[in-house]
């Protein structure tokens, strides 16, 4: 280095050496400027990287078995109807799939009333009427006071399809009289690309397992039926509309608690709080060292607290409910509310502190009380940063999994949350749980759950720039 | 209506004023009277206290967590730094106007009607009337009365500074402080504010501070003179007459500053 | 003289205030009780101490269920049972089990009698014991009984042993704790350069305009909630390293997986903080360095970074504490089952991992395996706090330098 130095100062401009030094020189910096340039596309080629593998794995080729195809089944209707039945399935009317349920598998008919609709025990619901067992239902009033075991074929038959919904008929159909079965998927890459391997594939299989109807059709995971079903062991048929239900339940309730939390320890500390006292300075000090808290150890707090501590509450049986434990969408809110607190709070410091100080100058200079000036002034100015910072928290809560699933939200759930007081699952849960699965098929369910997930972000993120334009406009003027 | 109490001659009165930013004196032993129905103005080398005795005036020193203030500010009779005083009150009767125009980003009507609704006037046709009025003592009611909806921070700075005028009149004070009202306006803007404030002073006491001699020479009965000592703290050098302090000072600093030899 | 529209105006004010000074005011300036004003000051301070209970709860229940699980004894299955019945006074009993042998000095538990071992005698199967001790009453047992043994986890135990085998009654943090280390190594690895290069582009060399476009987007990156890294850790990282090393080098879970993809994640806080810190630097630093004949890439590296040195370290430690409390990633693909090793490519859990294992399955307040989760829980907090706490007095150092 020193040798270099004084080599230097030998140099003369237009030196032949000095030229050369200079050249290579400026190929260093060159170098290093490609070099610093591509880290950054290396992340954001990561980014795309991962956009590409959900996609793949979220679309592609299935092939899949059943025990009857569906043109037969078309056919069976058809002679039973006495009437040409034009296809596919999934476009019949209810009493056509309630039909075919009753053509296949007779005996289940009553299982199915019992399942999908009964008010009672298990054990009550042959000996009691149908009036009581089917309480809400739709029902002829001739058939109000026989049991169901009472009816005839028909008669069973005309309840499903009144009282069903097609989509659960539908999948019915499919589940109970096709038998749908997943042999094997592949992704999209490899359907746009290598369409001649997968059907080479499909031929060993079949050859190798001859499975009744094998079929080989293109696949979205992500459909209707995905996003409005729910949870099931067939994933064909599994869907998320619980797993969505409870993340938005648990949402409404963090920002419940959250918001008015946060923006009003952050009111404290930005208008109220100069003196410089102990206490408003360890609630600062504090407010930064919970932000870097990992979100597992909330997860823990939550555990212990509202789960065990306050079971009582969190369960709602100090209000009447009877869950069996607090592993309720109130602790997941509880929980949830103190992870994003800080960072509520810092957003909306910043918020308030970019509010010029000649507004509130102005608003006392009138003989405005301090809380007049806040709440007339300061407030409205500071809302729509407020509400960006709250909203990206918000992003950052939902996809949340860790404290979830340490307050012990990884039950199967397959009932929709009802209130505060409801078991629950959340999207990023449901995506964790078919992530873990070994068959591919989950995967491309996690593929096609984390697609909505960003979605959900998306639109969150949307409104947040939305926001964060208007309120750049606002005080422009 | 006139100040029941008191003397009659004077507004409000100073009396030997130090105020302390932390552990700074920022202005030492000031004591002045501001005449009723007068214009008084402050003159002064930029960081001499002329802002700070302003604002200690109507307490808004308060705001500022760590200047503190010894001495008397008499209004009314009373000290207005006395502990049972309210400070909220004496800025509604004190009123303030800035030196950047600060309009709320609130509509025209919103902006003036603003101070008689946190006093709890809440009938609308009241806050018309009021809003009409002020407007009108702020000589902008004909250019805005068609669109009392638009935002206040979309009129000409001029206009903003005038509308700041009017909202401070809306909540009739008894004493207006103007600190630099018109620095940073074009001459024009400025000779309006100049003319309106010859007329308020028939109903209000006012207060300008200004860095503009020809301004203070022009509008003022009386003028203060202040400047700062080798400490950097700001003292009262010279109090009379304006026509008095800008033809004969008795001072020699007042006169070097005056011909424009510092500051 | 005076204007007749502010007579009237002055008149419609009083009024409004004489109206309030019906409502039980003093004298015209003196002060108002304003009740609701200090009710709502209040109530927002005590928004704010919500936040401190939030951190004394964390401690609290850290430390206390961390302390029951330090509490000595707890009783663990010896795997071994009593393989003759004895009476409420035979003091050598013949056992007979695998498992590690029982040693002189041990307290045992049999239904609910303590015992002392005095002697072992492994040919013979057999140990001499002192019966009935700590209070507990000495009774006839039947064949069969299970020993238990007394187990306690000493600190020392916890952070030194290499072994994390609840089942045997051992609980040693460091395979947790090494598993933890050896991700958050490589996670820094991969974001300390891409993430300091990124912010060198970004603030040196990018104009504002591709900046405005290229920051946003990598801060897409940080909004990519952990799960969906997790997932992808597992199904397009993992795939690619045992494609480049060999299915049979890489481990289907690993950590070398795990650790990229923390690392991708960490690259945007890396990024974006190193970043202030650089454009905090004043441009007459780098005006005097080009002045002096320096390329961009000289001023860069020798005036620019080490002027900000303070804030850029600030963002590696930030980084490495989000590595450590990292959880959906490491969760998904680094494996489950706690494992002293320092192979990237095997499978080993780290100690957020395995709080997530076990808490998924059915855990039964009061058991060890709740404690133990409360143990690691605190020296994790521990952990990311002093991280914090030494990244914000880096930073604090910094600001003092350029204000
Ligand atoms: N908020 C504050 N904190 C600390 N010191 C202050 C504060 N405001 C003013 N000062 C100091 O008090 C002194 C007087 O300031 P002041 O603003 O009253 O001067 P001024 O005469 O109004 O000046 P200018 O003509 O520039 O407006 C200055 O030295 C200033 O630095
Ligand atoms: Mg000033």
């Amino acid at each position: 280095m020193g040798e270099q130095v004084q080599d230097r100062q030998s140099f003369v401009p237009g030196d032949q050496a000095f030229q050369d030094d200079l050249r290579r020189r400026h190929r260093r910096a060159k170098r290093w400027q490609v070099f610093f340039f591509a880290s950054l596309v290396v992340g954001l080629l990561a980014l795309l990287a991962l956009f590409a593998n959900v996609a793949d794995e979220a679309f592609g080729t299935i092939a899949i078995a059943s025990k009857y195809s569906e043109a037969e089944v078309l056919a069976a209707l058809s002679e039973a109807r006495g009437v040409t039945v034009e296809g596919p399935l999934e476009a019949l009317e209810n009493d056509d799939l309630a039909q075919v349920l009753a053509l296949y598998i007779p005996r289940r008919v009553p299982v199915i009333v019992r399942d999908e609709l009964s008010r009672v025990k298990p054990e009550d619901f042959t000996r009691v009427p149908l009036r009581e067992a089917l309480a809400g239902a739709t029902l002829p009033p001739d058939i109000a006071d026989l049991t169901i075991s009472q009816l005839s074929l028909e008669q069973q038959t005309a309840i499903l399809s009144a009282n069903l919904t097609h989509d659960v008929l539908y999948a019915r159909v499919l589940n109970d009289v096709i038998g749908l079965d997943i042999l094997k998927s592949w992704t999209l890459s490899r359907t746009l690309f290598d369409y001649a391997g997968i059907e080479a594939e499909f031929q060993a299989l079949v050859a190798a397992q001859d499975p009744p109807n094998p079929q080989l059709k293109p696949h979205s995971w992500l459909n209707s039926t995905f996003v409005t079903g729910t949870q099931s062991s067939y994933p064909e048929l599994a869907g998320i509309r619980t797993a969505i239900l409870g993340t938005l339940w648990i949402m409404a309730l963090t920002m419940l608690i959250a918001f008015p939390l946060g923006v009003g320890a952050a009111i404290y500390l930005e208008e109220y709080a100069h003196s410089g006292n102990w206490l408003e300075r360890l609630i600062e000090t504090n407010i930064r060292n919970l932000a870097g808290v990992p979100s597992i150890i909330y997860g823990l707090l939550g555990l212990a607290i509202f789960v065990r501590a306050l079971a009582p509450i969190s369960s709602g049986a100090l209000f009447g409910f009877n869950e069996a434990n607090g592993r309720t969408i109130f602790s997941a809110a509880m929980t949830m509310a103190l992870l994003i607190l800080p960072v509520i709070i810092i957003a909306a410091q910043e918020a308030i502190r970019a509010v010029p100080q000649s507004i509130r100058d102005a608003s006392y200079g009138l003989g405005a009380t301090q809380w007049q000036t806040i709440w007339y002034q300061v407030l409205p100015a500071a809302l729509p940063g407020i509400l960006t910072g709250t909203i990206l928290s918000m992003s950052r809560a939902i996809g949340e999994t860790a404290p979830l699933i340490v307050i012990g939200a990884s039950a199967v759930i397959f009932v929709d949350p009802s209130g505060p007081f409801s078991k629950f699952t959340a999207l990023p849960i449901q995506i964790w749980q078919w992530t873990a699965r070994p068959q591919e098929e989950f995967r491309n369910l996690a593929a096609a759950a984390i697609i909505v997930l960003l979605a959900l972000l998306l639109v969150l993120n949307s409104a947040a720039i939305i926001l964060r334009q208007r309120v750049s406009n606002r005080l422009r003027g | 209506m006139m100040s029941s109490n008191g003397d009659g001659r004077y507004a409000v009165q100073i009396r030997h004023l130090n105020v302390f930013y932390g552990p700074r004196l920022a202005v030492r032993e000031i004591t002045m009277p501001i005449a009723r129905n007068k214009i008084t103005a402050f003159i002064g080398p930029s960081g001499c206290g002329k802002s700070t005795v302003l604002r200690a005036i109507n307490r808004m020193n308060d705001l500022i967590p760590e200047a503190r203030v010894e001495g008397e500010v008499i209004y009314r009779g009373e000290n207005i730094y006395r502990p049972e005083i309210d400070p909220v009150e004496i800025r509604r009767r004190i009123g303030m106007v800035f030196q950047k125009p600060n309009p709320f980003p609130k509509s025209i009507y919103d902006n003036v009607a603003y101070g008689p609704r946190v006093l709890g006037i809440k009938d609308r046709r009241t806050l018309d009337q009021i809003v009409e009025q002020s407007l009108r003592q702020a000589a902008l009611w004909d250019e805005v009365k068609d669109d009392l909806k638009k935002s206040g921070l979309a009129l000409s700075g001029g206009q903003q500074q005038r509308l700041c005028i009017a909202r401070a009149l809306a909540v009739e004070p008894d004493v207006i402080l103007m600190d630099e009202p018109c620095s940073a306006l074009d001459p024009i803007a400025t000779e309006r504010i100049e003319d309106l404030m010859k007329e308020l002073v028939v109903d209000y006491s006012i207060v300008i501070v200004t860095h503009n001699m020809q301004q203070a020479r022009r509008v003022s009965e009386y003028t203060a003179f202040f400047t700062t000592d080798e400490s950097r703290t700001g003292e009262l050098v010279e109090f009379d007459r304006t026509d008095k302090v800008f033809s004969m000072p008795s001072d020699p600093r007042t006169a070097d500053y005056i011909a424009g030899r510092f500051g | 003289m005076q204007n007749q529209a502010t007579l009237q105006k002055r008149e419609i004010i009083a009024t409004a205030l004489n109206r309030q000074a019906a409502r039980g005011e003093r004298s015209a300036l003196h002060q108002r009780t304003r009740l609701w004003e200090r009710v709502i000051r209040y109530l927002l301070l005590m928004c704010g101490v919500v936040s401190i209970f939030t951190t004394i709860g964390i401690v609290v229940v850290l430390g206390s269920e961390a302390l029951l699980f330090f509490t000595p004894p707890t009783w663990i299955d010896s795997f071994k049972t009593l393989q003759e019945p004895i009476t409420a006074t035979a003091t050598e009993l013949a056992i007979s089990g695998a498992g590690t042998p029982l040693e002189a000095g041990e307290i045992i538990r049999m239904v609910n009698e303590e015992m002392r071992v005095v002697s072992v005698d492994a040919a013979a199967g057999t140990i001499t014991v002192e019966r009935a001790i700590n209070g507990t009453v000495a009774a006839p047992l039947t064949a069969g009984v299970d020993i238990l043994r007394a187990d306690s986890v000493t600190l020392g135990e916890f952070l030194t042993s290499t072994q994390w085998m609840p089942q045997l009654g051992s609980f040693g943090v460091l395979p947790l704790l090494n598993a933890t280390l050896m991700i958050s190594a490589v996670a820094m690895l991969v974001a300390i350069p891409l993430g300091l290069s990124a912010a060198i582009y970004l603030s040196e060399y990018a104009s504002p305009k591709a900046r405005a476009v290229l920051k946003p987007v990598l801060e897409l990156l940080a909004g990519v909630p952990t799960v969906v890294f997790g997932y992808f850790a597992l199904t397009f990282v993992t795939p690619l390293l045992r494609s480049l090393f060999g299915i049979d080098v890489v481990e289907i879970y690993n950590t070398a997986s795990a650790g990229i993809v923390v690392g991708i994640m960490i690259i945007p806080t890396v990024a974006s903080i190193s970043e202030d810190a650089l454009r905090a630097v004043p441009q007459s630093l780098r005006e005097a360095s080009y002045g002096l004949g320096a390329t961009r890439l000289e001023t860069v590296t020798r005036v620019v970074v080490p002027a900000a040195l303070s804030g850029i370290v600030a963002s590696f430690i930030l980084g490495v504490s989000r590595a450590i409390g990292e959880t959906m990633i490491v969760s998904i693909a680094a494996g489950a089952g706690p494992k002293f090793t320092f192979n990237l490519f095997a499978g080993a859990e780290t100690m957020t991992g395995h709080i997530v294992r076990i808490s998924s399955g059915d855990i039964s307040y009061n058991s060890i395996d709740y404690n133990s989760l409360f143990a690691i829980g605190l020296l994790l907090f521990v952990i990311t706090l002093a991280l914090n706490i030494l990244s914000r007095a880096v930073t604090a150092r910094f600001r003092e330098v350029y204000q």
